[in-house]
Order: structure tokens, then sequence, then C-alpha cells
């Protein structure tokens, strides 16, 4: 993949992320900041599909933003062909990786494992 | 005015300063303190210089911490009773202040630095208008000094970046109306250690002598990779 497009979906994400965060963060004051992680909210929220969508939304666009940031960094402080390799997979294993996971528990909720 | 300065120069064998007294004028250049000093005093000392006019681009160094050109900075200026001249940072060193160019110039190859034209059988005038020619003709009063790539915070740590000097002569010939070369030129810079590198420190367009907005050059070339083609 070029990198110019790597960049694109970097600026992309955190523009597309900067909104959606905005609109989590309005919903939590809306619903009462205070109490907004207390376990029966968050499952809550979880077992509200539309709002189940925006926070998998969310964790897709900021792992992709912030994991392809760790990459750049990354690609800075050391130079090398095996080392570039591994930090690039390695991003995008981490990516797949915590994606997976915040998934998992919006799924677990769903089908009633919590 | 005083009379004398106190020039540190650094030398790469013992890794130190040296410490000369320099009798300056008004107008004294820190290239003609440094050419001083190894007339008179130590003749050891390297330093590369040719033009003495800011036009060839060879004794860029740090002075008193800064990129600039020795031959184009007047020691009035500095308003400093000392005066420190180190070799350009980000480039090997070959002595004293002496530096390889070697990267600079093979970047600077790496860009296609020269027209391409679509039709070479083509023997008309290649017309600009006043417009066209306003922007690029800043970037082509680079003269490959290298102090934009001496004071570029990425090429500290990334070894393999581009740097400033090369990316900004790419915009250079990517604006020009009359050039062909613009895809090769871009899928060239477009790889992970090249354009999309840069910080927008700023610092390459802060310490060029001539005048050069590295820095605007690159985000102008952005602009363009991301599809602004106004």
């Amino acid at each position: 993949m070029r990198e110019s497009h790597i960049m694109k979906i970097h600026y992309g994400t955190a523009l597309a992320a900067v909104g959606l965060v905005a609109v989590h963060i309005l919903m939590r004051m809306a619903d009462g900041y205070a109490e907004s992680l207390e376990f029966a909210n968050v499952v809550a929220n979880y077992q509200f599909l539309p709002y189940a969508g925006l926070l998998e939304i969310m964790l897709i666009l900021l792992s992709v933003h912030g994991f392809n940031g760790l990459r750049v960094i990354l690609l800075e402080l050391r130079q090398g062909p095996s080392y570039e390799k591994a930090v690039s997979y390695g991003c995008v294993a981490a990516m797949i990786g915590l994606i997976a996971y915040g998934t998992r528990t919006i799924v677990m909720v769903n089908v009633g494992m919590i | 005015m005083r009379d004398t300065i106190t020039l540190r120069v650094k030398r790469s064998e013992s890794g130190g300063f040296d410490t000369f007294e320099v009798p300056v004028q008004k107008w004294t250049t820190v290239l003609e303190c440094i050419l001083y000093a190894k007339h008179y005093m130590d003749t050891s000392i390297a330093v590369r210089y040719s033009c003495r006019q800011a036009t060839c681009g060879s004794c860029g160094m740090r002075i008193n911490g800064r990129p600039a050109l020795a031959c184009f900075t007047k020691v009035s200026e500095l308003d400093s009773d000392t005066i420190t001249v180190e070799p350009m940072s980000n480039f090997p060193i070959i002595r004293d202040l002496a530096v390889r160019f070697d990267r600079l110039f093979e970047n600077h190859h790496r860009i296609r630095p020269y027209l391409e034209p679509g039709d070479a059988d083509d023997k008309r005038e290649h017309l600009q208008s006043p417009a066209e020619l306003d922007r690029y003709i800043q970037f082509a009063n680079c003269i490959k000094c290298g102090l934009c790539n001496s004071a570029c915070p990425t090429m500290a740590t990334d070894t393999t970046f581009v740097g400033p000097q090369a990316l900004a002569q790419a915009y250079r010939y990517v604006a020009d109306s009359r050039d062909t070369g613009k895809d090769k030129r871009l899928s060239i810079i477009d790889d992970s250690h090249g354009i999309w590198r840069c910080h927008f420190a700023g610092s390459c367009s802060q310490v060029c002598p001539k005048g050069v907005d590295p820095a605007m050059g690159i985000q102008l070339l952005r602009g363009y990779m991301l599809g602004f083609r106004g």
C-alpha cells in the first residue's frame, strides 16, 4: 500500500474519530456523566445496538489511527528492512488484536454471556 | 563595536573546541574570522568555502548553534563576543567544519531535479504566465547548501528520510507547468521515509539563506498528493 493511501486513511480516521467521540461525550453527558461507568449502565449501552455500533466504529477508527501513528514513530526511531517489516506487520497484528478484543466484549454482552 | 572576538572552532580530532582571538570590523563575516584563524593561527582548520557571496552553498555550518552560511553571517549581526562554529548537524563529518554531502546529493538526484518535457521533439518555446512562474520560482533559488537538512529534526532520527531540500525541489518541478514527470517524481517521495515523515517543524524555512520556504513546499506537495490540485 502506498504511503499516501495510508496517510489518507490516517487523516480520515482522525477526523471521523473527532466527530464520533464528540457524539459519544455528548451522549455520556446527557445520560449523567458520573454514572456512565457503572456496570449496569455499561451493559445497557452495549445492548443498545445503535450506540454499540458507534462504539465499535470508534474502536476501529482509533485503533487504525493509533497503531499507524505508532508505526510512524517506530519507523523514525530506527531504520532497516527487517525492522521496518516487523514494525509494520506488528502494528497491523496489534490493531487487529485490539479491535477483536473490543468487539468480543460487545458480542459477549449481546449473546448473554455477561 | 569591539575590535576582537573569541572564535571557538569545533575540532573533529580532539572532539573539543579550539579558541582563537580574531580581529573584526563592522563588515567582517564569520567565514573571514575562520580564514583569519586558519591563515595566521592554525593552518590545520578544515573548512569548505568558495564564492563568499552566498551563491555556492559551500560554507554551511552551525554558528552559535544555528545552521547558517559563514560567508553570509556578519559578526556584528550575532551580537556576541564569542562565536562558536561547528559542523552542520545530520551530515557525516569529514574533518572539523567540512561535512559530506553524499546523502543530500543522492536524495536530490533521486527526485529527478530536471524538467521532463512531454514531447522531446517539440522545439517550440514553452511559455509561462507570471502566475505559473510564481508557483515555483522561489524554490528555484535553492543553492543546495544543506542548511535545511541540518536544521530538520526528522533528518536527525530518520537516516533514510528524503529531507526538506529534496522535497522542496520535488515541489519546484511538480509545480512547473512545463513538466510532465509529476507521477514518477511523486511515486519516489511517496514512501515510508518520504514526504509524509515531515513534522512541519518549519526549521528548514527558518534557516534558508536564500529565502526558500521548504516547509511550505512540502505542505503544498502533500496537499497535491491528497488531491488538492487547484
